[in-house]
């Protein structure tokens, strides 16, 4: 069985749409974060597979992974002190309690 | 490499300079010298705004890193902008900063924000999707931060954790649409992606620009990607707010101009128009109709600048040399006039800690000077004549009518119609503050020297931008001579 861009891409969509109905459904803010991660991995993948398989004689995409992989430590990091930050305010990281602005 | 091409980014560097001035200082100055951090940072920030206009500065035409970043007038002259914006801001957010529970934290405040500016520089000069994607991060990662600054509310780590989410979920849907974009044309630098796409109008570009508009719709709150914008406007400390408002909003529409006309201008008719097109009249009806219901002074602005974003966009569908100088000259405007309305507001919650429209009832009896600047604001946001709201919101409308297609012109009558709704709100306001009976909830107070200051900039601003007409006409001179068309 030879292995082309497919089988690497429909699982990358597949992560994608998890990452997305996970943000979606999950109410504790570590999961909705995880769920966001998987979305940034899904990207990464995608570009890797773009980059092997499509234009095999260049690096662009494999680059442009390795930043967006270091953005998204960033990201995450970020995002942890400021749950850390709301668990301190509201002893809870359920994103139905963080509701006292509304429309 | 080439290390002399570094100078071309000279805008970049010497917002470095003064980042490491004030870094510097903030790191080894003694206690009580630090008391002087914020004026240092006004000084210093001005001194580079007034520089950044001289004609060396402006004048250059250059591109570094094989094709990555570009510099040109008009580009220069959109940082310029951005400059006068975050002058502003930094005036008025002197009186906050050292107030007690901030003063401990102000350098970072500063930092911060110059370090955003650096990424919304960024933004406006890459030319190639990576560049654009970290000067993307840098601009909205650190203004997480800005937004959770006060501590002690418990509204401000709302904000910030909704701000925070929103935005990386965000980046991660417009990363998405540019790996797409990617497979699709093999490149990542703007010309080459412009060049492989051409007229080619497949699925998944449809696909790819469907995720690169809602990416950058989050950060512009275009509807439906705007549900954030009020609670975080609202949450965040006031000069943040403003800031967001104006400065985070202004860059991320230039760069949303330049992606679009560089990489997708081939296929502007049979993809994208029509998407910005229902974007733009949701943006402008939801914005101005929940407008309307707000009660706090920060959520009415953080809807009516839903709106404003949907006119501003009407200078991305015209696809012309004019909708760009629409564009720079109705952000120039906005800066000015949202600027004002942030002013008074901030004078208003330093002094008596009061944001609701209610509590401005009657100002005009006790705080004259403030309700006027007010009134003068509301007027330049609403569009009505001697102002220069009216003169920005008169030519984005004709550089949309320009680009002469019928559904163009229902467009802009809708946005048109829109105006008249958004005069309701913006006359609530003065209304309250002007012909109210009731006895005035806020006390007269004496504003500190430098929101006063602030005030009477954005004031001028709003009076004289309109009139003096050279600024558009420059303004238009250089979005002519510029090579985006």
């Amino acid at each position: 069985m030879e292995l082309n861009a497919l089988y690497y891409l429909i699982p990358s969509l597949i992560m994608f749409a998890c990452g997305v109905y996970g943000f979606i459904t999950r109410r504790n803010m570590i999961a909705m974060l995880i769920s966001l991660e998987l979305m940034l991995n899904s990207v990464d993948m995608n570009f890797v597979v773009f980059n092997r398989f499509l234009f095999p004689n260049q690096m662009e995409g494999m680059f442009f992974t390795l930043f967006a992989i270091a953005i998204a430590a960033a990201e995450t990091a970020l995002a942890i002190a400021i749950v850390v930050n709301v668990y301190r305010a509201n002893n809870d990281i359920d994103v139905r309690d963080i509701c006292k602005m509304k429309f | 490499m080439d290390y002399s091409q570094f100078l071309f980014m000279k805008q970049e560097i010497a917002l470095l300079v003064v980042f490491l001035l004030v870094f510097f200082y903030d790191t080894f100055a003694s206690k009580k010298a630090l008391n002087a951090l914020s004026g240092i940072t006004c000084v210093l920030f001005g001194i580079y705004t007034v520089a950044s206009f001289l004609p060396c500065v402006t004048g250059a035409n250059a591109t570094a890193f094989s094709g990555m970043y570009e510099t040109s007038p008009i580009i220069a002259m959109i940082k310029n902008v951005l400059n006068v914006g975050v002058l502003i801001v930094l005036i008025q957010s002197v009186n906050w900063a050292n107030n007690e529970s901030t003063s401990v934290r102000r350098g970072e405040f500063y930092e911060l924000l110059l370090v955003t500016l650096f990424g919304m520089y960024l933004m406006i000069s890459a030319r190639h999707f990576l560049l654009f994607i970290i000067g993307l991060e840098s601009a909205s990662l650190p203004l997480a931060a800005m937004v959770a600054f006060d501590k002690k509310r418990y509204e401000s780590h709302e904000a910030s954790i909704k701000y925070i989410l929103t935005a990386v979920f965000s980046s991660a849907i417009l990363m998405m649409g540019l790996s797409f974009v990617y497979g699709l044309s093999g490149s990542l630098y703007f010309s080459q992606v412009g060049g492989a796409i051409a007229a080619a109008s497949s699925p998944m570009l449809i696909c790819a620009l469907a995720f690169v508009i809602a990416g950058v719709g989050f950060k512009l709150s275009l509807v439906p990607f705007h549900l954030w914008t009020a609670d975080v406007y609202q949450g965040a400390p006031t000069p943040v707010t403003s800031y967001l408002s104006v400065i985070s909003k202004g860059s991320a529409a230039f760069a949303f101009l330049v992606i679009m006309v560089q990489c997708f201008s081939a296929v502007y008719a049979q993809a994208w128009e029509w998407m910005l097109y229902a974007l733009i009249i949701l943006t402008i009806t939801v914005g101005n109709l929940f407008a309307i219901r707000q009660r706090n002074m920060k959520r009415f602005l953080a809807f009516s600048s839903v709106s404003q974003a949907g006119y501003i966009m009407l200078g991305i569908i015209a696809m012309n040399a004019m909708g760009l100088a629409a564009m720079v000259y109705y952000i120039l405007v906005y800066v000015f006039s949202n600027l004002a309305a942030f002013g008074v507001i901030q004078a208003i919650e330093n002094n008596t800690g009061k944001v609701d429209m209610d509590d401005y009832r009657g100002l005009s009896k006790t705080n004259p000077k403030l309700s006027f600047a007010m009134m003068l604001a509301m007027f330049s946001l609403a569009g009505i004549p001697p102002f220069a709201g009216f003169f920005s919101k008169f030519f984005i409308f004709t550089s949309a009518i320009n680009q002469g297609s019928i559904a163009i012109y229902v467009l802009v009558l809708i946005a048109l119609i829109n105006t008249i709704i958004s005069l309701y709100y913006y006359l609530l306001v003065v209304k309250a503050m002007y012909i109210s009976d009731e006895k005035p909830a806020i006390e007269t107070f004496k504003s500190s020297f430098t929101d006063r200051l602030g005030l009477i900039v954005t004031v001028a601003g709003i009076i004289l931008l309109g009139v003096v007409s050279v600024v558009y006409n420059h303004i238009l001179t250089l979005a002519e001579h510029s090579s985006l068309f």
